[in-house]
């Protein structure tokens, strides 16, 4: 394999294992926060409980997501030197924000957070994770501020052989990043959600009803709901907006090989991607019309028709993107999806009728639907950034062009292997200390409180 | 002064912070399976940085960040240039960040003793390569007319990089056995104190030996003069003066003291390299300037206003989180990691 190819299946595994994590910790934290107020509120030792059952989740998960961010911030210069040196003057100021903004922020307050119950004061202390959630976010708006810019440039200007900013705030105003970050963010809630709502029903179904996890299946299910619908809802927006910024993605996504009107829309395509046709195909005709337009009809233009008008303006080349990876991974998101926003309906009804028994099946679902937002979150970056090749930055820089000219195949191939193989056993290590402290019970978590009561007495005398 | 001069200083700065700070956890991180004999011992000392370590990289983080908004080809350069050393460096910040959080999670003494162990390396190879690292920028590596590194892995193993290597992770490991000798209590201050004596004699001697290669293998002689002025000369009583101050127990003051030696030898290689960021060994024409590697005037304003607002503020709840968990931790504290 060439240097071109190693890096890009690098940049994919590196980004996606990292993006295994990132959403967990987006939502997670926002939903420790909201515990941690309930209790701050109440006085009821149950949120207590729950803010550190489910911040003991959290911190595990987030040590793996801060590690794998170091690679993602290095690996522009390391393997994308050419793409650094052409888009620096836009693309480092957002990653420089992003750590003086965000990392500071949520790094040291997490510290302050670990080590700060019952040492510092209790308003203090929630303030704390608060600001640890905000960070977190803070930063997914400005690396998504980076990435939008790859989607859509906005404020830029082509001079001395790079591309120059010109507007900083059509940067961070960009639209494209507006419909992005509400996506990314609802989808790391419904992340959270699933993860609260699968370890929960676990516990309810292994027989410890607690009211710990009665309120934290509660909470899971509401959480979920909240961002599965509206990451739907935010999507269908996303997807109007790409038929106008980046229309060969949409018709990627769809396979649309020519330009439609009423544009139907694919349910199930098998197609021949070299010869861009169809060998079979079920289709929902002005589909693709309502979902651009929200009426059943309207000109939707298909990859030939695209291709051509780029030739014309970028001059002679292939355009379009891998059709087929991107049809796919589509259309696992938009399924994860709808069935996330299913599940999570039916676990709240459950939990509102206070019904907390599982039939084998039901728990089965439940429990494993965790994977879901997961699987949509994974599939939903291929897509986008799949489906925006052969560019790195749209219409602008190719990723052909953008690879690091002085770094061999044979040293990719090395880190290539070094990395997946770190990120290979650290997922074992991690999987079985979520579950070792995702299975313990609230006795065990009282135990823990306890001797940590216990130690600062100690520390104290 | 122009935005450039004044993104190069404030690039000096994070790389201060970055090795003031780091340098020290490194140190802990180096010193944990020596210090500490057993596992509450060991977790005491984990402890120590415990609250701060995540915010303390976060210096590096920013100083890339900063390097790539405000120049962008010196970080195209030097991160594409050194691939192999910061694959290397990657893997071993990956593990030790993940080591802190898993270690005392399963009270499995295989489970913890390894975790420990990559603790060690994780510290251990940071601190090595970000001395071979900082040299080869000072001492010059091949660079090309179009910025492109030309060297490979080997070109950055020299003696003096690897002198340099050796003497930063002695530094680190002396700052972090003074500052462990201000957090710990009882028979673990004792040994810290121990190791601290030590270590003051080869790392400084080390450092000195690093600074008189420099003078031959570098162009620091022609560029500072006989008289190198105050900064250096500063960095270098600062040290010597440790060996005194351990002596007495005065470790609040040795710890300012090798603070000082990390700044001001960090400003010392950076007022070394101005206004080059990276020096090319095939030609000084070719080298990476402050100018020919820069932002444009716009980002580098925009860049101003925000570091401008920001660092203040980041710099005044990072101390405020030093100064309430100030107190020294024992084998009985309260321990979370």
């Amino acid at each position: 394999m060439d240097v071109l190819t190693l890096s890009r299946l690098q940049f994919a595994v590196t980004t996606v294992y990292h993006f295994f994590f990132v959403p967990i910790t987006l939502g997670l934290s926002i939903a420790v926060a909201i515990m941690q107020t309930a209790y701050y509120r109440t006085g009821n030792e149950s949120y207590k409980k729950m803010t550190k059952f489910w911040g003991k989740l959290f911190l595990i998960n987030f040590a793996i997501g801060v590690v794998t961010g170091i690679v993602q911030e290095f690996q522009f210069g390391m393997n994308w030197s050419q793409y650094s040196r052409f888009m620096g003057d836009i693309f480092g100021a957002p990653l420089a924000i992003e750590a003086l903004l965000a990392f500071f922020m949520e790094s040291t307050f997490l510290g302050i957070w670990i080590f700060g119950w019952d040492r510092i004061s209790k308003k203090l202390h929630l303030t704390a994770i608060w600001l640890v959630a905000i960070g977190s976010n803070l930063s997914a708006i400005w690396i998504l501020a980076a990435n939008s810019f790859m989607q859509q440039p906005v404020g830029y200007a082509v001079r001395n052989g790079r591309a120059e900013m010109t507007d900083f705030f059509a940067l961070i105003t960009n639209g494209h990043l507006w419909v992005q970050f509400p996506h990314v963010f609802f989808g790391a809630v419904a992340t959270a959600g699933f993860l609260i709502l699968s370890i929960s029903a676990y516990h309810l179904v292994k027989n410890e009803k607690h009211d710990v996890f009665k309120k934290s299946f509660k909470f899971g299910a509401a959480y979920a709901l909240f961002g599965s619908l509206l990451v739907i809802l935010v999507g269908h927006t996303q997807a109007q907006y790409m038929i106008k910024v980046q229309p060969m993605k949409m018709a990627a996504a769809e396979a649309l090989w020519e330009t439609e009107n009423p544009a139907a829309m694919s349910l199930f395509t098998f197609g021949d991607e070299a010869n861009r046709k169809d060998i079979f195909a079920i289709k929902f005709s002005g589909g693709l019309s309502f979902l651009a337009y929200n009426k059943f009809e309207g000109e939707v233009k298909g990859i030939n028709q695209l291709q051509k008008e780029t030739e014309e303006k970028f001059g002679p080349g292939d355009y379009v993107p891998p059709v087929a990876i991107s049809y796919w991974t589509f259309r696992i998101m938009v399924g994860a999806g709808f069935l996330m926003l299913l599940i999570a309906a039916l676990s709240l009804l459950k939990a509102y009728k206070q019904n907390y028994e599982f039939k084998p099946i039901t728990y089965k679902i439940v429990f494993w639907s965790m994977l879901l937002p997961v699987i949509a979150n994974s599939t939903g970056w291929l897509f986008t950034e799949i489906a925006r090749q052969p560019w790195t930055v749209f219409g602008l820089f190719t990723t052909a062009n953008s690879v690091s000219n002085t770094v061999s195949a044979g040293e990719v191939l090395f880190s290539l292997i070094a990395y997946t193989a770190i990120y290979a056993v650290l997922m074992v290590i991690m999987i079985s200390l979520m579950k070792k402290f995702a299975v313990r019970s609230v006795n065990e978590i009282e135990i823990e409180d306890h001797e940590a009561v216990e130690d600062n007495i100690l520390s104290k005398a | 002064m122009d935005l450039n001069i004044i993104w190069f200083i404030l690039i000096t700065v994070l790389f201060i912070g970055f090795f003031f700070l780091e340098g020290f956890d490194y140190g802990v991180g180096i010193l944990l399976p020596f210090i500490g004999k057993e596992d509450r011992e060991r977790r005491a000392i984990i402890n120590s940085i415990g609250t701060f370590w995540d915010g303390n990289e976060v210096w590096m983080l920013t100083a890339g960040g900063a390097m790539f908004a405000a120049f962008p080809n010196w970080y195209a350069t030097l991160f594409s240039g050194f691939y192999l050393a910061l694959v290397v460096m990657l893997l071993a910040l990956i593990a030790r960040g993940v080591a802190f959080e898993y270690r005392s999670k399963k009270d499995d003494p295989v489970w913890r003793n390894r975790w420990d162990w990559v603790i060690f390396v994780g510290s251990f190879v940071p601190a090595l390569l970000w001395g071979v690292a900082i040299s080869n920028i000072i001492r010059g590596v091949p660079i090309d007319a179009n910025m492109n590194y030309t060297g490979n892995f080997f070109t950055l193993l020299n003696p003096y990089s690897l002198v340099g290597g050796i003497a930063s992770v002695l530094l680190f490991t002396l700052h972090g056995s003074i500052f462990l000798s201000l957090k710990l209590t009882d028979t673990l201050l004792d040994r810290a104190r121990n190791v601290a004596g030590k270590l003051w004699l080869p790392a400084t001697a080390l450092l000195f030996v690093y600074v008189i290669f420099g003078y031959f293998d570098t162009d620091m002689f022609s560029k500072l003069g006989v008289n190198p002025g105050v900064i250096p000369i500063l960095a270098g009583v600062a040290i010597l003066s440790v060996g005194y101050l351990l002596k007495i127990k005065k470790e609040g003051w040795a710890f300012v003291m090798t603070g000082i030696t990390i700044a001001f030898s960090t400003v010392t290689v950076f007022m070394g390299l101005f206004p080059r960021v990276m020096v090319s060994s095939t030609n000084n024409d070719f080298s990476l300037t402050i100018y020919n590697a820069s932002s444009s005037p716009y980002t580098l304003q925009v860049m101003s206003i925000v570091a401008l607002i920001f660092v203040p503020i980041v710099l005044a709840y990072q101390a405020w989180s030093y100064w309430i968990f100030r107190k020294r931790v024992s084998t009985k504290s309260k321990l979370e990691y």
